[in-house]
Order: C-alpha cells, then sequence, then structure tokens
C-alpha cells in the first residue's frame, strides 16, 4: 500500500475565451502560483512537476520543456501526460500515484489548454484512426450526437431533457467567476440554438476555452501540516475500452461503469446516490449529464431525466453536479480534467465560495475523452485508513 | 503477403507528409470491397464477436483472430448523426459539405459497428433500426472511399 495522499492547494486562470494577453507559459505561471499562494508553499518546496495538455493543439509539442519558466519546473523533475479530453484527470492520478509511491512528497500538477491558438475539430482528427475513423469524422461532437441518438432511441429520452441539464449547469456558472461562460438560459433557448449534430444544439455543447488550472498533492502527515482541511484522495480509476469508433457501446459509457464500479468496490461505498455530497462531472455536453450519471450508478438506466427534472442535481438539491457550471460553461481541453478535480477539492476545503455546497464529506470528480474513456477520482474530508 | 499487395491509402490533391500501413487486415477487407464488393468481418475464436473494422486481436480476450466471415452487405442503422455545422476537414484541408449523414452501421453478421455516410435524401427516414445498403463507387481503388454511402431501403 503507498502513502496516503491529500490535495492542499488549488489554482485557476479566470478562464476566457481567447487570452492574447499571454503566451502559453504565462498562462501557466497564473494558475501555478495561485495554487502556491492557497497552499502557502513556494516553488522551492515542489519536488516535481506533472503537466499536460492536449497533443498537437497549439501544434506546439512538448509542453513539458517549453514551459519550465512558467511551470516552475526548471531544474525539477517534471513530466508530462497526455490521453486526449482526460488528460486533466490523468495529470491528477499521475501526481497522486508519484506522491503515493513515497518517491516524492510534494508534487505539483497543472493542466492548460489555449483553444484560440487551435483548430479544434482539425487537432482532434488526429487522435483517430486515418484509414477507418476519419472518412465521416467530425471532432468531438458526431460521436456524441451518436451516443445521444442511441440513449434516447433505446430509453425514450427527448432533446427537452438534455436540455435541462444544459439549463443547469449554464445557471450554476453565474456563482464561478473562473468560468468563461456566466449568462443563464431557459429551456427554450436551447431548443431554439442552431442545431450542430441532430439532436445537439450550440447550447448544448462546452466552448472552447484558454485557461490553466493547477493542483498541489502532498503526502500523510504533511499534508495535514499544510493544510488545515485538505483532500483527501480516496481512490481513483481509469478505463479506455476499444480501438475504433464503431467498437463503442452507444448509448451506455461502459469505461464510466467499470471505473465508478472499481472505485464503490475499493471504499465500500453502497449508495453513491447517498453518499457522494457533489460532484463535479467532465460533461462536455448536456446529454452526457443524463446518461454517465446512469452508468456512474447514481440512478438506474433511462431514470436520469426524471431524477435531474426533479431537481436533485441543481445547487440545493440532492446531490448537486457541476456548482462550477461545468465544462459546457468552460473547456480549456487539457484543464478541463484537473478543473474538475480542483473544484471537486475546493468543495471538501470548504474554499469554493459562492458555489459551495455545505458539508461536503464525499465529492467525485471525472474526466472523459472523445474516445469514450472515463477516469475519476474521488475525494473525501476524512483522512481513509 | 507480398509489400506491393498492401494498400495505399492518399489525401487527393491535399499534401499531407504521412504514409499509412493499412496492415494485413486492412488490405484484405480492402481488396475485397475493391475486386468483390465483400465486406470481410473477423470473428474471435474465444468470445466468438465479429469484428469490423477487421483487425488481429481480440481486446476483451487479448486472443489472435484468424476466423474471417463475410458480413453484409446490408444492414441496420446502429446509431447516427446529422452534421449540420461547417467545419474544415483536416484530411483534405476543404470545407465538409453540410449537412451529411453521419452513421455507425451494424452490418449484418457484425457486432460491431461500421461508420460511413448515410445519404440524407430524405432525413425523416433515418433513425435507429433503419435498413441500409451500400452504394459502391464505379472508381474503386481499394479505400473507405470504394463505398460511396449508405442509404435507407426501408
Amino acid at each position: 500500500m503507498g502513502k496516503r495522499v491529500a490535495i492542499v492547494g488549488t489554482g485557476q486562470t479566470f478562464h476566457k475565451s481567447h487570452r492574447p494577453d499571454v503566451n502559453g507559459q504565462e498562462l501557466i505561471n497564473e494558475a501555478v502560483v495561485r495554487a502556491l499562494q492557497d497552499a502557502d508553499l513556494k516553488m522551492k518546496d515542489i519536488d516535481a512537476v506533472v503537466i499536460g495538455n492536449m497533443d498537437h493543439f497549439e501544434g506546439i509539442n512538448y509542453v513539458d520543456c517549453w514551459s519550465v519558466d512558467g511551470s516552475g519546473g526548471t531544474m525539477k523533475p517534471i513530466i508530462k501526460l497526455t490521453t486526449g479530453g482526460t488528460t486533466g484527470c490523468t495529470v491528477a492520478i499521475g501526481g497522486y500515484h508519484l506522491v503515493a509511491s513515497g518517491m516524492f512528497d510534494k508534487v505539483l500538477i497543472i493542466g492548460w489548454e489555449k483553444n484560440s491558438e487551435s483548430d479544434t475539430t482539425g487537432a482532434i482528427t488526429t487522435a483517430f484512426d486515418p484509414i477507418w475513423d476519419r472518412l465521416v469524422f467530425a471532432g468531438a461532437i458526431s460521436g456524441l450526437a451518436a451516443e445521444a441518438q442511441a440513449y434516447m432511441a433505446r430509453y425514450g429520452a427527448t432533446d427537452r431533457d438534455g436540455a435541462r441539464v444544459s439549463v443547469r449547469d449554464r445557471r450554476h456558472a453565474m456563482n464561478n467567476p473562473h468560468a468563461q461562460l456566466r449568462k443563464e438560459v431557459a429551456l427554450e433557448e436551447v431548443l431554439a440554438s442552431p442545431m450542430l449534430a441532430d439532436p445537439i444544439h450550440l447550447l448544448d455543447v462546452c466552448p472552447r476555452t484558454d485557461g490553466a488550472c493547477a493542483v498541489i498533492m502532498a503526502s500523510g502527515e504533511l499534508a495535514e501540516k499544510i493544510a488545515p482541511k485538505p483532500d483527501w484522495i480516496w481512490a481513483t480509476a481509469a478505463r479506455h475500452s476499444y480501438t475504433y469508433l464503431g467498437d463503442a457501446d452507444y448509448g451506455r459509457l461502459t469505461s464510466m461503469r467499470e471505473g465508478a464500479q472499481e472505485i464503490w468496490k475499493k471504499t465500500g461505498i453502497k449508495e453513491p446516490r447517498k453518499e457522494l455530497d457533489v460532484i463535479e462531472l467532465y460533461q462536455p455536453y448536456s446529454f452526457g449529464g443524463l446518461i454517465w450519471i446512469e452508468d456512474m450508478g447514481i440512478v438506474g438506466p433511462g431514470e436520469a431525466p426524471q431524477y435531474i427534472w426533479d431537481g436533485n442535481t441543481d445547487m440545493g438539491g440532492e446531490l448537486p453536479i457541476n456548482p462550477s457550471g461545468g465544462v459546457i460553461s468552460c473547456n480549456p481541453i487539457g484543464a478541463t480534467g484537473l478543473i474538475r478535480c480542483a473544484e471537486a477539492a475546493m468543495q471538501v476545503m470548504g474554499k469554493a465560495e459562492g458555489r459551495q455546497v455545505p458539508d461536503v464529506n464525499f465529492a467525485f470528480s471525472t474526466g472523459f475523452g472523445g474516445c469514450w474513456w472515463t477516469d475519476m477520482i474521488l475525494h473525501g474530508r476524512k483522512k481513509p485508513k | 503477403m507480398a509489400d506491393s499487395n498492401h494498400i495505399i491509402i492518399e489525401s487527393g490533391d491535399a499534401v499531407q507528409p504521412f504514409t499509412y500501413s493499412i496492415g494485413m487486415h486492412g488490405s484484405k477487407f480492402f481488396t475485397e470491397i475493391r475486386d468483390n464488393r465483400r465486406f470481410m468481418g473477423i470473428r474471435c475464436p474465444k468470445c466468438k464477436k465479429v469484428y469490423i473494422p477487421p483487425r488481429g486481436v481480440c481486446g476483451d480476450c487479448f486472443v489472435e483472430m484468424n476466423d474471417w466471415v463475410e458480413v453484409g452487405p446490408g444492414g441496420v442503422i446502429g446509431t447516427f448523426t446529422i452534421l449540420r455545422f461547417a467545419f474544415i476537414d483536416p484530411e483534405t484541408g476543404h470545407q465538409k459539405p453540410v449537412p451529411y449523414g453521419y452513421g455507425f452501421i451494424r452490418l449484418d453478421g457484425a457486432d460491431t459497428l461500421f461508420q460511413h455516410y448515410i445519404s440524407v435524401e430524405d432525413e425523416k427516414k433515418i433513425r435507429i433500426g433503419a435498413r441500409v445498403e451500400p452504394v459502391f463507387s464505379m472508381n474503386p481503388k481499394g479505400s473507405i472511399r470504394d463505398i460511396e454511402f449508405f442509404r435507407v431501403i426501408d
């Protein structure tokens, strides 16, 4: 068994559609400085750095090398991890492994993206097989649309059910000064927005964002010294499920189901719906907010629409989802998964300000990639035994 | 199989500094499509799942597959979308003509889905479970474009 690990500080940029005032390393530095301030640590205290973003996105690779002035990685052990959309969650899991191993006591974890400097759809296409997947491919949205169609056909859900999720997340974003999009929308506005790929409307999906996020993890007793209320990592899981896009079981997220089951089993959670207090779901489009919480085991197959219409996942509900406004409100892709992790940590640490859910014992954060990958982290207030 | 039997995919007018090997299984698949208009899948000896595209290994069982089976050419729409927003196709450098139908086709006899265009001539006919058939190119070259699209025949 490895060492116990906790998050002791987080930092984010104020995410925007376009940050021409900074370059990549300066954007990264903003998040790093805020995380160090939050933990009351100096860069010299950090033993190792994990960094990542989407391969190819800005047409500049090797962020681990060129960003060291901003990341603080100069003359320190630094590695890059990149797994597509899941990158932000993967860097967190990688940092957790480094600290748990006992090799490093304090690790700085960074995710970032400048989508404004990228052709997002073009870059995403490079992640897919050139022979079989690219002919009809249309970036992240085509697979998501196919998933939503399959789910709707299987369970009788409608585009109104999807729109309700978008209305929720966009309302929650009003409480988060770091979110890019902070504008409430009505259900009818979502449905009236342009159809991008049936059944997905413009207001059902995430934007493209410039932003960075940093998280500091520390081992056992050290974490308790650094932070009065550290966010303990209880368990992590990661799943990849197929080779070609046509292999997936459309309408169900197999990687979420298997990863979540592993976490509930590892930690003895019997009823995630009752035992979790808040979820930061990597949910790049509204229908994912229906399908994936079923696969997570919050509700049964086909039950998510009613659960969400009843207000259970709104702020003040039984299990608030995405108090931050989620990915629909803000999506600097390589940072997006780490923002979920940081927001979950802030909920446990009591630092979520205007978006704080009261008395959080367990928070759950996830990462998602367009190849139907999922990774996830269970965060807790109590130190695991 | 000699190297000369392997098929090369080109990018049309756009120049890309990449040439990709399709591999043994892909080469057989596209040779059969080009010469015989036949879709070949491959069956896992352990779980019996029939894969298309064909490949050498079943990921679930992690065993080698050699049992070729003909699937299709007809099938049903497993799932689909209709793309309506314009974007530059990084494969060609040109704007993708929208709207277009994006089908995940369950070819008769296959367990995984085959991705291709679906004709959007009559959008109302496009639904999950609708029967489809391929329309083949008159000038086959041994690529995914030897099938022009699928059309609903219900």
